[in-house]
């Protein structure tokens, strides 16, 4: 039987005590310092992004432009989405409720779900796909290019024009793809309830929203713009940070994807929470 | 030789300095790129540096406008120490600088007038959209692409991409150019173009410049002065004709033929 040498050995002395540490424990202290390294640097991104919002000019016309590249270039996929989700949860929970008896409360139920927490998320998690790799290939390329040195050299501050804008745009245009695909969400249920049944639109509008007060709908909305922000800022700091190589930015991309989804689903969990103590 | 050097070396006590490098030195990690290397750029001159590949070339023209941060040593452009300016002195600064990068670096998403009309438009705050237009339509004129103004630069070879870039450097009137490899990736003919340009730039708008490359034949068309870096320091300063007679292997191997 083989005797194993111990990963860490502490051998006293007369006056000290050597600690001999494995070289796995030497690489994940190396992992955990990149790790705590990474995070400093996001954390000192983020103070930039906000000093440089309100010092200097706005650049106004590429804040525009990023607005339509976030908000209505998104369209298309957020009324496919936000209709099917829509859709499949009334397919979904039609027999649920009829076991029940209570298929009269369908329309509130999924309009409650949608309004509250599936429209959100879902709807922040495609536009961390769609928007979050879109922001960062394209900061991630412009680096490996000289696009950003070149920005600085021509006296532009490229913080101001590409990540300001960037994480602005995503902030307003997300919450507003979040309603409007709640909005789908709500028409393509109606469409899933008349499968099975004959509702008028009026009525399954007027149905689903009697349960409904503001108080359901504004931390709705207000977490959006958290989940827009984080959105944008984790793009424009993946790209704008990534390295030199062309296979950076593929890197810069996929990260960005990774990190905004995980941070939307931790910022639901604290905005879920907070609303629970304050309601 | 030596006289031609005298000669020269007296020339530039007349020349103001527009740039002056002393001691700089610059590492990444444990590699040592720049080490104790000094030089000067004088008014009007076009000064080529040249060396093999990772001699930092590239590394020292980035720390001359502070897109790299030097470890040691001075920079001086314009009478104004590059590492003690602050923000909006430094932007003050590059308004100065003309600054050609090795890619082009021309703004994808914008079209050719869009990336010549971006520095005008952050640089010369006031002009009026009319004489913006002019400007735009004689820089592109001088670098032979009038017709070009509203491709994308997805749409333009390398050689068309190098010449809009240079039009939007010079766009801004700057007093000294950096040029980071002009002529690297392109062909024998497009690259003699844009040497032929690189000396009407000098000409045409008083510029002083300071020109990155290994290419030989870009050097011989374009300079007055050569500045040679070996192992991250300077090797050899003096005029064309210097390097040719010179008997030293390693600058034979640059001068071949």
């Amino acid at each position: 039987m083989k005797t194993k040498s111990p990963v860490i050995k502490i051998v006293p002395k007369i006056r000290d005590v050597s600690i001999k540490v494995s070289d796995k424990t030497m690489v994940k202290t190396e992992e955990a310092n990149e790790f705590l390294v990474e995070v400093a640097n996001f954390f000192l991104f983020l103070t930039r992004t906000v000093r440089e919002m309100f010092s200097g000019s706005f650049e106004f016309k590429e804040f525009l432009r990023q607005c339509h590249q976030i908000g209505y270039k998104s369209l298309p996929l957020i009324s496919i989405t936000g209709a099917i989700m829509g859709l499949v949860l009334t397919i979904q929970s039609r027999p649920v409720l009829d076991d029940f008896g209570a298929v009269s409360l369908l329309p509130s139920m999924v309009a409650i779900s949608l309004i509250r927490e599936i429209g959100p998320v879902i709807t922040a998690l495609i536009c961390a796909g769609k928007v979050g790799s879109g922001i960062g290939a394209e900061l991630g390329s412009m680096k490996v290019t000289e696009q950003i040195d070149a920005m600085e050299v021509s006296s532009t501050n490229p913080m101001r024009f590409l990540v300001v804008t960037r994480v602005l745009a995503a902030t307003l245009m997300i919450p507003l793809l979040v309603l409007y695909a709640d909005a789908m969400g709500i028409m393509g249920s109606w469409a899933g309830a008349n499968i099975k049944g004959d509702v008028s639109f009026i009525l399954f509008i007027s149905q689903a929203f009697s349960a409904f007060e503001l108080i359901d709908f504004i931390p709705a909305v207000v977490k959006t713009f958290f989940f827009g922000a984080v959105i944008g800022l984790v793009g424009s700091y993946k790209g704008y940070t990534a390295g030199r190589g062309t296979e950076s930015v593929g890197v810069a991309a996929n990260s960005a994807v990774v990190l905004s989804s995980l941070l939307v689903i931790i910022v639901d969990m604290i905005a879920v929470q907070i609303t629970d103590m304050l309601i | 030789m030596e006289q031609v050097r005298n000669i020269a070396n007296m020339d530039h006590q007349h020349k103001q300095a527009v740039v002056e490098i002393k001691n700089l030195r610059k590492n990444f990690g444990s590699q040592e790129v720049l080490k104790n290397v000094s030089l000067e750029l004088y008014n009007g001159e076009n000064l080529v540096v040249l060396g093999k590949s990772g001699s930092g070339k590239s590394v020292l023209i980035k720390c001359i406008v502070r897109l790299l941060t030097p470890d040691d040593g001075t920079i001086n452009v314009l009478g104004e120490n590059v590492s003690s300016l602050k923000r909006n002195e430094l932007s003050e600064l590059r308004k100065k600088i003309g600054f050609l990068f090795q890619s082009g670096a021309l703004y994808d998403s914008m079209t050719v007038k869009e990336n010549l009309e971006f520095p005008l438009r952050r640089i010369k705050k006031k002009m009026p959209q009319k004489e913006m237009d002019e400007k735009i339509a004689e820089v592109l004129e001088n670098v032979g692409l009038s017709d070009a103004l509203h491709k994308m630069p997805s749409q333009l070879s390398g050689g068309m991409r190098k010449r809009i870039s240079l039009a939007r450097t010079i766009i801004v009137d700057p007093k000294i150019m950096l040029y980071d490899e002009p002529t690297t990736g392109l062909d024998p003919v497009t690259s003699d173009e844009i040497s032929l340009l690189i000396n009407q730039v000098q000409k045409k708008y008083k510029t002083s410049s300071i020109i990155i490359t290994h290419d030989i034949e870009c050097a011989r068309a374009t300079a007055d002065r050569l500045v040679m870096l070996h192992h991250g320091e300077v090797y050899k300063d003096g005029n064309i004709e210097d390097y040719e007679k010179s008997d030293d292997p390693f600058i034979k191997s640059f001068f071949k033929d």
